[in-house]
């Protein structure tokens, strides 16, 4: 209980600072639709192709912006060495963790859901006909990015090249994750039939959250003061 | 070992790549007692903080605090810790800054809590603005506001007084001196060396990562700081 009120902490108070600074949000947001209105022009809007595809293209466009977020979560403790302040305190390096890729996932969200609307409108996507399924796919996605970002971005918060070694680490690492987004969103969004295959991926996306949040919340004191 | 010592380390050695910052360290500080590390740049005060605050670790050698690890849990809930930077968050505001730390270290009656410490800390009429907006002096007042929130049975404070103004020295210097009489213990470096002595109780010189004097802060030392340097150095006080 400790452990997850810390967290919650720790994810308010980076919240509060990005809905100040609104830095990360700006940047994915603007990133994301960008991307998204570039490929627009590729595709041709009316044909089918762009349903059966559409989770690729959404979760590719969510990957990348993710990393102008998960970026800005460790580096936000570097100035006034904060990092050096939380971790001496009773602070649980798991709880820091975690409280940090809350912060990323509720920031990666709304990102999310603009991204979507513009989908809808520019690819000609009609992504609202499974809102809960849809809907628990993007949350456990969102949150395997998130927790990968957060440990990942702890890893590598004292590197002078963050920003280009972040997203070279964590992309060969988050393919599962984003392979089962893509497979379950193409399906929703298709209006296809849920069969055993999307299932099968949901569970896998299921597995791949407990596994790392465990994990992160295990190695957390290695990661972060060793 | 003794059942007073707030603080032991035992032959500590201590290794950046090849260099060896701390060599076989060795320092005992009791509960209570004001221990004022001091030495030139790079002698290797600042790791033996980060050491004692658990933020590095040491290849060789013990360190105890509290009979415990330092980065043991319930050691850690009774450090007040002030490193380099000041630890707080340019972005939001000094309550709001004190409020998250507050409920980091787990203080129950938290408004009442931060809002003594605004005013001890004389920020309690800007306590809205966010930290970008404060001179340094401000920053370092909330600085020690953070450290001292929680009324921490173990201070470790790498040069506090630099860079602070009059007032804000002698608010540190009184925080200090009430820490004491609580029985706090407090592990302070610094290169002021008037306003350390004055407070601390026992004095430990390094050089070159090693422990070149450790004993009681005497008369002679406050009527002449730069004492210890000439006696135990081999550069002496120049």
């Amino acid at each position: 209980m400790r452990v997850l009120r810390q967290a919650l902490s720790v994810a308010y108070k980076d919240l509060a600072i990005e809905l100040r600074t609104k830095e990360s949000l700006n940047a994915a947001g603007a990133f994301a639709i960008a991307i998204l209105l570039l490929l627009s022009f590729v595709f041709d809007p009316f044909s089918d192709v762009v349903r059966e595809m559409s989770g690729g293209l959404l979760w590719l466009v969510f990957a990348f912006s993710g990393a102008l977020i998960f970026n800005r979560g460790f580096s936000r403790e570097l100035p006034n060495e904060c990092l050096d302040a939380l971790l001496a305190s009773p602070l649980s390096p798991a709880s820091l963790l975690i409280g940090k890729a809350g912060g990323i996932f509720v920031t990666l969200l709304p990102v999310e859901l603009v991204s979507l609307f513009v989908f809808g409108i520019f690819y000609n996507v009609r992504w609202w006909l499974h809102p809960p399924e849809l809907a628990a796919i993007f949350v456990l996605a969102t949150w395997g990015i998130a927790i990968v970002g957060a440990v990942f971005g702890a890893l590598t918060v004292n590197l002078r090249l963050r920003e280009l070694m972040l997203p070279v680490i964590i992309y060969p690492l988050l393919i599962p994750l984003l392979i089962g987004a893509i497979e379950v969103t193409n399906t929703l969004i298709a209006n296809h039939p849920v069969t055993d295959y999307e299932w099968l991926w949901a569970r896998v996306l299921l597995v791949f959250d407990v596994v790392m949040t465990a994990l992160a919340s295990v190695l957390a004191e290695t990661i972060l003061v060793n | 070992m003794k059942p007073s010592a707030a603080i032991e380390i035992d032959h500590v050695w201590k290794f950046y790549g090849d260099y060896p910052a701390l060599r076989d360290y060795t320092l005992t500080v009791g509960q209570g007692s004001c221990c004022a590390l001091l030495g030139r740049n790079g002698a290797g005060k600042t790791t033996i903080l980060r050491i004692l605050a658990g933020l590095s670790s040491h290849q060789r050698g013990a360190v105890r605090i509290l009979g415990a690890s330092p980065r043991s849990g319930d050691v850690r809930t009774r450090v007040g810790f002030l490193g380099h930077g000041i630890g707080v968050y340019e972005d939001l505001s000094a309550r709001e800054n004190l409020v998250f730390f507050a409920r980091v270290v787990g203080i129950e009656n938290r408004s009442q809590t931060v809002d003594g410490w605004l005013e001890r800390v004389g920020l309690a009429r800007v306590a809205s603005m966010p930290v970008r907006q404060f001179s340094r002096g401000m920053r370092q007042r909330l600085a020690l506001a953070r450290t001292f929130l929680h009324a921490p049975d173990l201070l470790f404070l790498d040069e506090p007084f630099t860079s602070l103004d009059d007032r804000a020295i002698a608010m540190l210097s009184e925080l200090l001196v009430q820490a004491r009489q609580r029985g706090a213990t407090i592990v302070l470096s610094t290169h002021q060396l008037r306003e350390a002595l004055a407070i601390a109780s026992h004095v430990a010189l390094i050089e070159n990562g090693r422990l070149r004097f450790s004993g009681e802060r005497t008369t002679e030392m406050l009527e002449d700081p730069a004492l210890l340097y000439r006696l135990h150095t081999e550069l002496g006080a120049d």
